[in-house]
């Protein structure tokens, strides 16, 4: 449920963005407060993976105004890897292959590394195994997958499920999903949006990036935005996303003269 | 690539301290009175002189080699010192004996060689400017009938088994490099394990370079006799200079029937700084004789030092079911070029060798693996396993393969795998959102890329192999 004064999570105020001189953001508004779900939809295109990457610090995007604010801090002055150890997590539409590494030494080093942050005592491997083989129940995921390589080979599903491991591991405050529901079969939806239900809660948020509504039947959003070229260009509830689901975008995009 | 990928490369280089020590040398140049004045310093036996006379004068008529992937501008051989020593009248007894100057520098270097402090399973045979300062653990060593001590003393107190091996394995003219070091070598390592015998320490050599004219001529003979076996390691740190070096060495090993010699080379040559000004021109010739049967020799080398590298640890399988091995990690930054790669020659029948190479490039450098794998008409059933994998860092950076396969017998079995990876801004983003450091993912996937390598390693050796990657690439990207 959420209250009025709930903590604020993320403020984003006007933030524009380039890649390459193209810009990209055209003027992004937006607010989550603890407890909140919000799910941004919008045509291809349309900015919603970049602004995830903008939030995160990925190095290819400039900002060019605007302000953003992260639980009181300024998230912009943040080096990606701080924004990650304060609690800031993207799990990626395209997740990374990195042969060598081993998809547990992966998550041993990150879940310390934000420990180390946080001052607190670094896990040994023993521990850190005993967490793991507790966490993999979220997503119902085989520890076999744990000696791999971090998503060599995994299949799309997988890598995706493996990015929900993650997630349950590091227990973000915002957890940004940008589009965990492409390329999962029904049931690995379904086990994938319990997971990340089970991790929900009054403290934390989170924004999914979606293009199916049926993400939204699991998950059931306080907030539907529509994006479309680079702006926010209306806000509803989750019954938006029906609306979308039924009608396509070409009616919001006219009413709003995009 | 953006900016991130490319703020590049370098810790500065902590071993670039100079030595302030007196030392005994000749004018530069090199004629056959040099040559004699070197062999008269070293009160060196009459076949010795001659053996030198007789590779100067076949170097006099091979020319330098210009195949290698690397440039670099004419060397002019008449320029460099030929001999430079540090100035003790001669080798001490004891290490209290030992100029405290060298002592130190050798522990700057995280070398111990004071008896308290020694590493305790590893037997270190100091060499100074191409010149021997302190071999450690001699004594228990020959208790055993294991020999290890400077190439110097061992002329003066073995000559009759140099006599027997030196040339065995690379002839004096072999090549330019290794006509040019037979000539005019200074001093170096010598081991021999007697039949039977499993040497029971690490056996160590670390090499430094000091004097910023000299050339360096190392000459390492390492003999495993019937049923023998042994581990050594050699590591090499040189001072920075704006001028380069040259460091042309050669490296020899003889393993009788059933013996084993296990050879690891961890260098870190002074490289050159970032825009490419000095550094060593390490030019060296490695080379095992599987002259008996079962018998195995394996080369591990962690190259990552140098301006210019040019080396192929090789093995001649000729015992039957003689086994030969070369694991390499190569990593070039910056400017460095390197070129090195191995031979492996089958002679005897059932003999088999595997390649596992790793090639990291990093900033503007140029890494190339060349290896051969060649098939006698008499190697029956031999079988060769090569793996060449590069791994690029940056956009500004090269690596090539170049393999060579020659088989003249049809039952040999040759396999040949080689990849290209490439360490990418959005894997970097990925470990930095994951709240892993750029240091440590780069070091993570560094060592995993080089796993295979690094476990061959005498595990002392590992760990340090493991950070001095770590330390090499920091700061190249991020
Ligand atoms: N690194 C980049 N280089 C060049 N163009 C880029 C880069 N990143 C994003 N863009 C461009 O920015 C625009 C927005 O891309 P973005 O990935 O944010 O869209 P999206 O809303 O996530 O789309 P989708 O629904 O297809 O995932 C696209 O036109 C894309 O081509
Ligand atoms: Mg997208």
């Amino acid at each position: 449920m959420i209250t009025e004064n709930s903590d604020v999570i993320l403020s984003v105020n006007n933030l524009t963005a380039t890649v390459e001189n193209t810009p990209i953001l055209k003027g992004m508004n937006l607010e989550i407060k603890a407890g909140e779900i919000h799910a941004i939809m919008g045509p291809n295109g349309s900015g919603k993976s970049t602004f995830s990457k903008v939030l995160a610090g990925h190095p290819d995007y400039a900002v060019t105004g605007g302000a953003v604010s992260y639980l009181g801090q300024d998230l912009l002055a943040l080096e990606p890897q701080d924004r990650a150890r304060s609690g800031l997590f993207l799990a990626f539409q395209y997740p990374l292959e990195i042969p060598g590494v081993s998809n547990l030494d992966f998550l041993r080093v990150s879940y310390n590394s934000k420990r180390k942050h946080e001052a607190l005592e670094e896990l040994d491997a023993f521990d850190f195994d005993d967490l793991v083989h507790e966490k993999l129940g979220v997503v119902q995921m085989d520890a076999a997958f744990l000696s791999r390589s971090v998503n060599e080979g995994f299949s799309g599903g997988e890598k995706k499920r493996n990015e929900i491991l993650q997630m349950a591991i590091l227990e973000p405050k915002l957890a940004i999903l940008d589009e965990t529901d492409s390329g999962l079969d029904i049931d690995a939806l379904k086990i994938v949006a319990g997971g990340v239900n089970q991790l929900s809660n009054a403290q934390n948020a989170t924004l999914l990036i979606t293009h199916y509504q049926r993400l939204l039947d699991y998950i059931i959003p306080d907030y539907v935005h529509v994006m479309a070229n680079g702006r926010i260009i209306r806000t509803g509830g989750k019954d938006l996303a029906l609306e979308l689901e039924a009608r396509g975008y070409d009616w919001v995009l006219e009413a709003e003269a995009v | 690539m953006s900016t991130s990928v490319q703020t590049l490369v370098n810790q500065p280089y902590k071993y670039g301290f100079i030595t302030d020590i007196e030392s005994d040398s000749i004018p530069a140049g090199l004629s056959e009175d040099v040559i004699r004045v070197i062999s008269a310093k070293k009160n060196e036996p009459e076949f010795m002189l001659e053996f030198r006379l007789k590779a100067y004068r076949q170097w006099l008529k091979l020319v330098e080699p210009n195949w290698a992937e690397v440039g670099y501008p004419a060397i002019d051989y008449q320029k460099i010192v030929y001999y430079s020593a540090p100035k003790v009248s001669e080798k001490k007894k004891s290490l209290d004996e030992v100029d405290p100057t060298l002592l130190e520098t050798f522990e700057k270097l995280g070398i111990s060689l004071s008896e308290q402090k020694r590493l305790s399973n590893v037997a270190v045979d100091a060499i100074f400017d191409s010149v021997s300062v302190a071999t450690t653990f001699k004594e228990k060593l020959a208790k055993d009938g294991v020999i290890f001590c400077s190439f110097s003393e061992a002329l003066q107190e073995h000559p009759e088994l140099i006599k027997k091996y030196l040339g065995t394995v690379v002839p004096v003219a072999d090549n330019y490099f290794a006509a040019l070091n037979s000539a005019v070598f200074s001093d170096g390592s010598f081991v021999f394990i007697p039949k039977g015998v499993k040497c029971p320490m690490e056996l160590s050599t670390y090499f430094r370079i000091n004097n910023g004219e000299s050339g360096q001529f190392e000459r390492t003979l390492i003999v495993a006799e019937e049923g023998a076996s042994v581990s050594y390691l050699e590591g090499c740190t040189a001072p920075m200079y704006d001028s380069n070096q040259l460091h042309a060495a050669v490296v020899e090993l003889v393993a009788l029937d059933n013996a084993e010699i296990k050879y690891s080379t961890v260098q870190n040559w002074y490289a050159g700084d970032a825009e490419g000004k000095g550094g060593i021109y390490n030019f060296v010739t490695k080379r095992g004789l599987c002259q008996g049967v079962n018998s195995k020799i394996s080369w591990t080398q962690v190259e990552t030092g140098s301006a210019i590298t040019w080396k192929y640890p090789s093995c001649v399988l000729v015992g039957d079911n003689s086994v030969g091995e070369f694991y390499s990690v190569a990593l070039t930054n910056n400017r460095q070029q390197a070129d090195t790669g191995t031979k492996m020659v089958h002679v005897g029948r059932n003999t088999r060798s595997t390649i596992i190479s790793k090639g990291i490039s990093a900033g503007h450098s140029e890494n190339s693996y060349r290896g051969l794998v060649k098939i006698g008409p008499k190697a029956a059933g031999a079988r060769n396993y090569s793996q060449c994998d590069s791994m690029l860092i940056g956009n500004q950076a090269g690596a090539n393969t170049f393999p060579y396969i020659q088989v003249q017998n049809s039952s040999a079995k040759v396999e040949h795998e080689a990849s290209t990876s490439k360490i990418g801004e959005d894997q970097l983003f990925y470990f930095t959102q994951r709240g892993i450091s750029m240091e440590d993912a780069i070091a993570m996937m560094i060592s995993g890329f080089c796993r295979d390598v690094f476990n061959q390693l005498p595990m002392e050796f590992a760990v340090e192999a493991d950070k001095l990657l770590a330390l090499k690439l920091e700061g190249s990207v991020g």
